[in-house]
């Protein structure tokens, strides 16, 4: 990217709210049905037909309100957003658009890995529920589109951010922190490959330094965290080159081609919708009384900051284990479990174990948390033997590799059975030491001449001879003295 | 303000109706005599009126969030003017 | 039984003769199909007539009179206005675009009155999407006023109220959204209630103008109408603005012998809008109303004049509100899931433009076009907007004068039934009729037209009846009253069969 041009993105991100039944309708909203079966009257706009508003969809929205410190508006207003489309029944979709449920809002992003990471406050314009519309299905019947009404009504709370992201990686990190809120307080499942978590990004570019923002267009549609990133990285590319070429920028709708990674043109502010919004008639305001947000309170989870805080300030964690651990609510679940089968004490080894091991296993089986095969007790199992020095780290590795293959049922189990306690019995070290030392003369000797690297094979040798159950911080104490000594 | 040709048949557009040529100077002269009717609301000063979208002002009744539908596609479908494999038939969709 | 021929009595003379077995249900409704076997054709107040359903509604209500079981409906005809979905049966709205349309479910209301044992003869005329006040915007062609077939008998629920002015159906329901029950009331001599909005469900009823549309009752008398409301009302969860209230015994209410039989409307206070009796009316009205407030006066109600003051204003806001709301309620008629669909096109632009314009006829193609304009980008503040606080204004003007009066009395339309074809190239010297029902409608109030006399004409007029929220039970009363003392609403056109 050059150096002397600023990307700014917001995004507008489509959470489909997990409730039983569709916002304004009694249909069922779950996921791959056989066509139309889930469209119920309401769903299909009969003519006569009314809607009525789920309390769900509404607590849902409450609950976002709240884990973003947002402000809930005790009253909003659905409103009449019109067009047409085959995929939307009744030729306008309810939505709010003067009075939104949720107001404002922040939420906190950590950028990059590593020593250049960083953290940043994004600000949320607001969150507005709305009702989804059907699907087109594009396979040829005889020229012709299908239409599919199922998931017509199923609630979504629009989530729109300022422009405050100045990167694809924050975009993409502020686009991570909402998807694992949103899951975290239970109020969507998150699949983007099932479309319950889609992303709209308005792109635009401006010199640096510029307090004006230049004119964006907003790419549609982007279903996964990489599509987002490629489509704003190649967007701002083709905005810096566009102009550095002496063009300009129109406002415009664009969609992200995955195959050719590039952003194409849909269609033009001139011909953009003029949705003619106004309240819809057939609903009233929707009151939130503040009782009712006391209650919702009461039963929300701990939030991923209070967590994060109560880590350090309880557990001793650091800062980047802390936040690394509740990046999302399975691994703050799965972390939080092992502690409590590990004791308190063990916290710290617990997250090198559980943000470590653990993790880069996961990776490697290509498996969601949830499907791990070693439990958060048989992983505390283990990391308390660690800690109360019965097996090293090095055939601690060996026992949770046999608990991933399921060889034993707790980490105790495979210690007993294949006799890996660790050897602490200073006199048996001792002895199998001055072994040692008397078979490798040469590497003493080279020890003596100041060669540090002598030391390590020594120890290797000894951790040989106890078949790596000597305790290594014992046998480099012991060698250490002997050396001296000698 | 008398509408153009061009501004009702923009309007037709957004309402995805069709006027054939001779209706539109029938029409636009209707347009105009119904908005010289509306416009006479102009003459009220309304500042610090509240708008009433509603007779009864009250909250939204909520619904509890249960399942309550069953499927009634073969219903619905049977009146449909083009239907196969349970969808809705309509000339292709471009976007 | 009286000599009264059964088609002209009371639904409480018909009811003791059931209950007595002196008729029963199915000779009674064969009367009935009788009847509009033979006048139909000069009248077409019905889109459909259903002989076989009705004679299988009305052995099974014979069947349920038999078992003790009856209900004040049970086995008493009526026909809903086409706007009510009903399962099974034709709905048609008046319009090409569901000429088609077999509903697979029932109205609110039409399930009560299923629930109630009433008979369901067929489905009334009305103008296309309820947007008229003559009937003869109807895809079904215009329903005749019986009273004088050349002319028009007032809409949008012009066939129910034909229907029962000519005795061909004892009740029928319709919807009023800005006056479409009570004008054609007054053009047809009945007398017709549209009940505070949010009373009865909407549920089912085809929208026109959502916050407008009430549903209400036809009847030959106050009675009658007392009945089939009492009937219709109740809360509905399926309807968010359904209210939750208890549903009010109007009947009932209307037995009770009053305190002072010789001025039973004694106490009543009636306010006289300065507004609804200047220049507009014919003299042929002004002579009619005049003589019906003696007559109130002379029952015990006092009068005093009231001010509604930005009353005037309320066409304009009607249409705009109204029409706004018909363009987005009409838009999921786009030849996709049901209704018409145009034969032939290019594509989907094209589908829906031909289905939608050979799916409406004129009227309802002005109102979208008026209410997609008043809602576009840059046009809403100067027109939805306003609109919606002249509505704030003339609700508040009524809840001045409910202050110092019980009820608002006036002529129902600044007319009488006008000539076929008359205002079919003038709508809005159409709309301008509609002065003295759109307001009501703005505010939400309950209106009554009940007949109070007739002009030089032999043309039947009408007298409103304006109550504050909730006070049906006192315009049925006062309606009462005033037909014990008189004929108007018995009077019946000749219409020789």
């Amino acid at each position: 990217m050059r150096s002397d041009w600023e990307i700014v993105v917001g995004l507008e991100i489509h959470a489909q709210l997990s409730t039983a039944a569709k916002i304004f309708s009694g249909a069922s909203t779950a996921f791959g049905a056989e066509p139309n079966v889930q469209a119920s009257a309401v769903d299909c706009a009969l003519p006569g037909v009314l809607p009525v508003l789920n309390r769900g969809a509404v607590e849902r929205a409450i609950r976002l309100g709240l884990a973003l410190g947002a402000h809930i508006a005790p009253t909003s207003v659905f409103a009449r957003k019109n067009y047409f489309y085959p995929d939307l029944p009744k030729g306008y979709q309810i939505s709010q658009f003067e009075l939104p449920v949720v107001q404002a809002g922040t939420i906190t992003i950590r950028v990059g890995e590593g020593e250049s990471a960083y953290e940043k406050s994004i600000r949320l314009t607001r969150a507005h529920l709305e009702e989804d519309a059907g699907k087109s299905l594009h396979e040829d019947f005889n020229g012709m589109s299908g239409i599919d009404l199922n998931r017509a009504g199923t609630p979504l709370l629009e989530i729109v951010s300022e422009p405050d992201m100045r990167s694809a990686a924050e975009a993409v990190a502020y686009a991570r922190a909402l998807h694992s809120l949103v899951r975290w307080i239970d109020i969507c499942d998150g699949n983007m490959q099932e479309g319950s978590f889609r992303c709209d990004a308005n792109v635009s570019v401006r010199k640096k330094g510029a307090t004006e923002l230049g004119t964006r267009r907003e790419i549609k549609n982007l279903n996964s965290f990489r599509f987002l990133q490629q489509a704003i990285d190649f967007e701002a590319n083709w905005q810096i080159e566009t102009l550095e070429d002496g063009g300009r920028i129109v406002q415009a709708t664009v969609l992200f081609d995955p195959d050719k990674g590039e952003t194409r043109m849909m269609r033009s502010k001139e011909d953009a919708h003029d949705y003619r919004y106004f309240p819809d008639p057939d609903l009233l305001p929707l009151t939130i009384e503040p009782e009712w947000i006391e209650r919702v309170a009461a039963a929300m989870p701990e939030l991923p900051a209070a967590m994060q805080a109560r880590f350090v300030r309880d557990l001793g964690l650091p800062a980047y284990d802390a936040a690394t651990l509740t990046a999302n609510k399975e691994t703050a679940d799965y972390f939080q479990s092992t502690v409590e089968a590990a004791g308190t004490p063990c916290a710290k080894l617990c997250a090198n174990w559980v943000m470590g091991e653990f993790a880069a296993r996961l990776r490697k089986a290509n498996l969601e948390i949830d499907a791990a095969p070693v439990t958060p007790a048989q992983l505390g199992g283990l990391v308390a033997r660690i800690a109360d020095n019965t097996i090293s780290n090095a055939i601690a590795r060996k026992v949770f590799e046999a608990l991933w293959n399921g060889e034993g049922a707790s980490a105790d189990e495979i210690i007993t059975r294949h006799g890996l306690k660790q050897l602490t019995d200073g006199g048996a070290i001792e002895a199998m030491i001055d072994e040692v030392l008397a078979a490798n003369r040469n590497s003493v000797d080279e020890f003596r001449a100041g060669k540090e690297k002598a030391f390590n094979a020594l120890v290797g040798q000894v951790m040989k001879a106890s078949r790596g159950k000597a305790n290594p911080a014992q046998v480099n104490d012991i060698l250490r003295r002997k050396l001296g000594a000698q | 303000m008398p509408f153009s040709n061009e501004q009702v048949e923009r309007l037709a557009s957004l309402a995805r109706l069709g006027l054939p040529g001779e209706a539109i100077d029938t029409l636009r002269a209707q347009l105009d005599s119904i908005f010289a009717l509306i416009t006479q609301m102009q003459a009220v000063d309304t500042t610090g009126i509240a708008p009433m979208s509603h007779p009864q002002e009250l909250s939204a009744r909520l619904r509890e969030d249960v399942v309550s539908e069953t499927d009634c596609r073969a219903a619905f479908q049977a009146i449909a003017p083009q239907t196969e494999a349970g969808l809705y038939l309509v000339p292709k969709v471009i976007e | 039984m009286s000599n009264t021929p059964l088609f002209d009595a009371s639904v409480s003379v018909l009811r003791r003769a059931l209950d007595a077995k002196e008729i029963s249900s199915a000779e009674l409704t064969n009367v009935f199909l009788d009847r509009i076997a033979a006048l139909e054709p000069r009248l077409n107040a019905f889109v459909t007539v259903e002989r076989e359903e009705a004679l299988a509604d009305a052995r099974a209500a014979d069947a349920r009179i038999a078992r003790g079981e009856a209900g004040p409906l049970t086995g008493i005809a009526l026909a809903h206005k086409d706007v009510f979905c009903t399962r099974g049966m034709l709905t048609s709205c008046g319009s090409k675009m569901l000429s088609n349309f077999v509903s697979p479910y029932d109205a609110h209301v039409v399930t009560r009155l299923k629930e109630a044992g009433a008979v369901c003869l067929g489905k009334a005329n009305m103008d296309e999407f309820a947007m008229g006040s003559s009937t003869e915007s109807s895809f079904y062609g215009p329903t005749k006023n019986p009273w004088a077939t050349g002319r028009v008998p007032g809409g949008s629920s012009g066939g129910s109220a034909a229907a029962v002015a000519a005795r061909l159906v004892p009740l029928a329901t319709g919807t009023d959204t800005g006056g479409s029950i009570r004008q054609p009331a007054s053009f047809c001599n009945v007398t017709g209630i549209k009940p505070t909005y949010g009373l009865v469900s909407r549920y089912g009823l085809v929208a026109y103008a959502s916050s407008l549309d009430q549903a209400g009752a036809f009847g030959k008398s106050a009675e009658d109408c007392a009945l089939l409301l009492g009937a219709m009302t109740g809360f509905d969860k399926r309807d968010s603005t359904s209210l939750e209230r208890p549903v009010e015994n109007y009947a009932a209410a209307l037995a009770a012998p009053a305190a002072d039989a010789a001025r039973p409307l004694a106490g009543l206070s009636i306010g006289l809008p300065r507004e609804f009796f200047g220049a507009g009316m014919t003299d042929g009205i002004r002579q009619a109303v005049d003589a019906a407030l003696v007559q109130y006066r002379a029952l015990g109600a006092t009068m005093r004049e009231v001010d509604l003051p930005n009353a005037k204003l309320a066409i304009p806001a009607y249409y705009v509100l109204a029409m706004a709301e018909a363009s987005s309620n009409l838009s999921r008629f786009d030849g996709v899931r049901y209704g018409h669909r145009a034969a032939e096109y290019d594509d989907l632009f094209d589908m829906y433009r031909k289905s939608r314009s050979e799916g409406f006829g004129d009227e309802v193609k002005r109102r979208i076009l008026v209410g997609t304009y008043v809602l576009s980008h840059g046009y809403y503040d100067a027109y939805y907007l306003q609109a919606q606080k002249l509505r704030r204004l003339i609700a508040e003007d009524f809840r001045r004068a409910f202050g110092e009066c019980d009820l608002i009395v006036g002529p129902t339309s600044p007319v009488t039934a006008w000539a076929l074809g008359a205002m079919r190239d003038d709508p809005v010297q159409m709309y301008l009729a509609d002065i003295y029902t759109t307001p009501v409608n703005l505010a939400g109030l309950p209106g009554l037209s009940h007949p109070c006399g007739f002009d030089g004409d032999g043309l039947p007029v009408g007298l409103q009846l304006i109550g504050n929220y909730f006070s049906e039970s006192v315009l049925l009363n006062a309606a009462h009253r005033f037909q014990q003392a008189t004929d108007w609403h018995v009077r019946c056109p000749e219409l020789a069969a």
